[in-house]
Formats: C-alpha cells, structure tokens, sequence
C-alpha cells in the first residue's frame, strides 16, 4: 500500500519482472513491425491503474469447464484434467476470478477460420473454456491434450503442445495471457514464443508438472499449474514463498 | 519475409522445477478470438444498450508499415462519468453506475478496426490523490507478434484545458502526448488509431 498527498491509501502493484521482456524477439518473426521502439513512459498508478474489471460467475455456464462436452458427443484425443491454483505474487489465492482458455484439437488444429493447418477439425470439440476460481483460488478444466501444429516462423517450425489462459486479475496490473505447456516436450528447443521469456526460471513457469494425485483412474491424466500474477506486494513473505515453493 | 533464418535454436532445454515468482506472459497468438471475443456478445459494450447518450471510441491498430493488425484486441478500463469505480480497492469506495461496467474488449476486423461504446469518463484523481487528471481510458492493446500486452490512454479532443493539466500527458514529449487524444466525430465519438510502431508511434506505458 501507499499513501497518497491527500491520505488515500491505494495498492501498489510491483513493476514487470526482469526477463518478461515486453517487446521485441527478433526469432519470433512477428515481432518485427509490431514492437514498440520507443522506451515505455513511465505511468503513476492512480486509481485507475490499480483497479480493472472483476469477472466472474455471471460469465461462465455450468459446463463451460468442460471442453469435453460441447458436442454432441466426445471428442477425439487424451482426455486430460488440468488444474491449480491462481495466486498473487504474495501467495494469496485470487478467488472468483474468470479463467479463459482456447485451444488446438487433438489433431494440431484450430476452428478458427484463418488456421489452414492440413489436420481434421473434430465436430465434438472447440477448444474453448471458461471457469471461475474457488475460494482457495483453485480451478479446474477437463479438456483434451492440444496436438502440436506446424507454423511458418522458420523452416520446420512446430509450436510446442500448449493451452492458452488469459486472466484479468483484480486490477490491470494483473492482466496476464499466456501459454500453458506440458512436461518434457521435445519441441521446445526450437519454439522462439516459449523461449522470448529470456529467464530461465519464468521460463519454466509456464510447463505444467504431471500430477499422479489428481490423475483419475481409468478415466484422465492429471497436469497441475499453478498461475502467479503480479502484486500487490512487492514480494511475498519467506514462509509464503517456501510454502509455495 | 529478408530476414527470414532456416532454422531457430537450438534453445537449451527446460532442466529445473518451477521456481516461486510470476507466470510470464505469452502472445495471445493468431486465433484468440473463438476463445476470448466471440464467445462474449456484450464485448463492445461496456454500457448497456438503453443509455443514449452513449459514445463510440474506435479507430484501427496498425504496424509499422502503417498496415492493418487484423488480430489484435483491444480491452477499455475506465471511470464512470462521476469519476468513480465499481471496485473494493478505489480508497473513496466502490460505486455502482447503472447499466455500466466500465469495461469492453474489442477485436480488430480484416481491415484493422477496432470499437467500443462506453459513456465518457468523469476526472479522476492522480496517484498523489489530490490533482485531477483530465478524462482518459486505459487501454490494453494485445496482438499476435506481441509478447506482453501494451498498455496506453485515450484522451479526448474536445477537452483541451482539462487536457493540459493533466499530470501524465504534461509528463510526455510533446510528440507522445498528441499520440494519446483522440479526435471528436460529429454523431459518433471519438476516433483513435493504435500504432504499434513508426513515425507515428502511439506512447505505451510501462504498468
């Protein structure tokens, strides 16, 4: 928190991470005229910036968490869970926010009318979902494992399996889209959007952990990823970021 | 595409568990909107439909050819026109304003256009809480080709003293600051184009 000339007493939201970098990846070819080349300019938060609109339960129907069952029957691939938890940067879980994902069929392929990726669309399966945290801030999508898919950033390009998330958190600071991807995939090496976040480490956020606990038998694999946003506090206390670890 | 390579890495591979910290951000990539604008049909809309004295802020998303962005998104945050937020964490206390959420997301069409309709803000004060800043939106730009959202404001032509006090504009050059005012259009509202790179270059704020 701050204290403002006038007494208000605002949150204050940590800067953007080192190694989240904001702009340009030349190797991630669409980056070229679409980056910024001019330095940010600094923005105090007012109050403002240190709100944003709080989505929630009135966005998301009963089966919406369920990819799965969309159709008029199931779909084609690995039917998987994926869950965790959406937290601050402090370790308090964020509860009652939307979660939205899309993603590829089991075959690589979008509905989206713009991908032409030669692999059948699945009648039973759009790729998209929505759900909203629990009071510990926990979520949890039944869907099916995305396919790889080629793309035409360099020769043999193929994006990683992944899943992607946009959250809008409780202030604008919290604005996260990103990318969820699984263990031991061995496309990353050659993947320019996974690897534009320079920092291993944050890097390393972004793969979910298979998760045999959660596994349900003779049903679904489970994969766990928890989602860190940014803030309030500049960092978390010693106790929460071990006991998160 | 000159600068186009054969091949890209080899990146080294991932070797550690996860770490505590923030999740970093990912493109939002070419095909978001089956997942985060069709599925919302009030996403233009960040006032209900009966309030007529409702205004439209649009324009196109360019690159830096001056060529159209057609997937980029758009998303307005903004005060209502009493200057207040429906929100816990305004200090001042949370105020509902009827038939208005503050919020809309807006995809770009094949030609780069984005819209969204919305009443006009009220002033709100500045971080010091004291000094009033002239009415704006915020305003979140996301594109396939960008790694982390862009974040900017939308200042509104028709109010140039208010304008000229402002704290943040005043902060700016004068070439980033006449990037932010958006122009008034007779019967519709306000027009902004979004560049993301060039001569024209929109000012993006680090948040």
């Amino acid at each position: 928190m701050s204290e403002t000339e006038s007494g208000l007493q605002i949150p204050k939201y940590s800067p953007i991470p080192e190694g989240d970098d904001p702009s340009n990846f030349p190797e991630y070819r669409s980056t070229e005229y679409r980056f910024p080349k001019r330095p940010l300019f600094h923005l105090p938060q007012s109050i403002g910036e240190i709100t944003g609109p709080l989505l929630g339960e009135d966005r998301v129907g009963p089966h919406d968490h369920d990819l799965t069952a969309h159709g008029h029957g199931e779909p084609i691939g690995e039917r998987i869970i994926v869950h965790g938890r959406l937290l601050d940067s402090g370790g308090r879980p964020l509860a009652g926010q939307l979660i939205e994902i899309w993603q590829a069929n089991a075959c690589g392929r979008y509905i989206h009318k713009v991908d032409q990726h030669p692999a059948p669309l699945d009648p039973n399966f759009t790729g998209v979902g929505r759900t909203v945290t629990d009071a510990e801030g926990r979520y949890r999508f039944i869907t099916i494992k995305p396919g790889a898919y080629p793309w035409g950033n360099h020769h043999n390009a193929w994006r990683p399996q992944h899943i992607h998330f946009s959250l809008t958190g409780r202030a604008l600071p919290q604005r996260l889209v990103t990318q969820m991807y699984f263990p031991g995939d061995p496309l990353f090496f050659q993947d320019p959007i996974f690897n534009a976040v320079r920092d291993e480490k944050a890097r390393n956020r972004m793969i979910s952990q298979f998760d045999i606990e959660e596994t349900v038998p003779e049903w679904a694999l489970a994969y766990k990823w928890d989602i860190v946003l940014r803030g309030p506090d500049e960092t978390p206390g010693i106790e929460t970021a071990e006991e998160h670890g | 595409m000159s600068s186009a390579k054969d091949t890209v890495g080899p990146y080294p591979p991932p070797t550690q568990e996860p770490t505590w910290g923030p999740t970093p951000s990912q493109t939002v990539g070419p095909y978001f909107s089956f997942g985060l604008t069709e599925p919302w049909e009030d996403r233009e809309d960040a006032v209900a439909a009966y309030h007529t004295d409702a205004i439209e802020v649009f324009g196109h998303v360019l690159d830096g050819r001056g060529d159209p962005i057609p997937d980029a998104m758009i998303e307005t945050w903004q005060a209502d026109p009493n200057g207040r937020f429906n929100h816990p964490d305004d200090p001042r206390g949370a105020v509902p304003f009827e038939g208005f959420r503050g919020f809309a997301r807006s995809g770009t069409d094949t030609e780069g256009r984005w819209r969204v309709r919305t009443l006009k803000p009220g002033s709100i004060p500045a971080a010091d809480g004291v000094t009033p800043q002239a009415p704006h939106l915020l305003v979140t730009v996301m594109a396939r080709g960008v790694l982390r959202q862009l974040t900017t404001r939308i200042y509104f032509g028709d109010e140039p003293e208010a304008n000229a006090a402002d704290p943040v504009l005043q902060s700016l050059p004068e070439d980033a600051r006449r990037t932010l005012i958006a122009e008034p259009v007779e019967g519709r509202g306000y027009r902004f184009d979004i560049h993301l790179q060039g001569d024209d270059e929109t000012a993006f704020f680090e948040l």
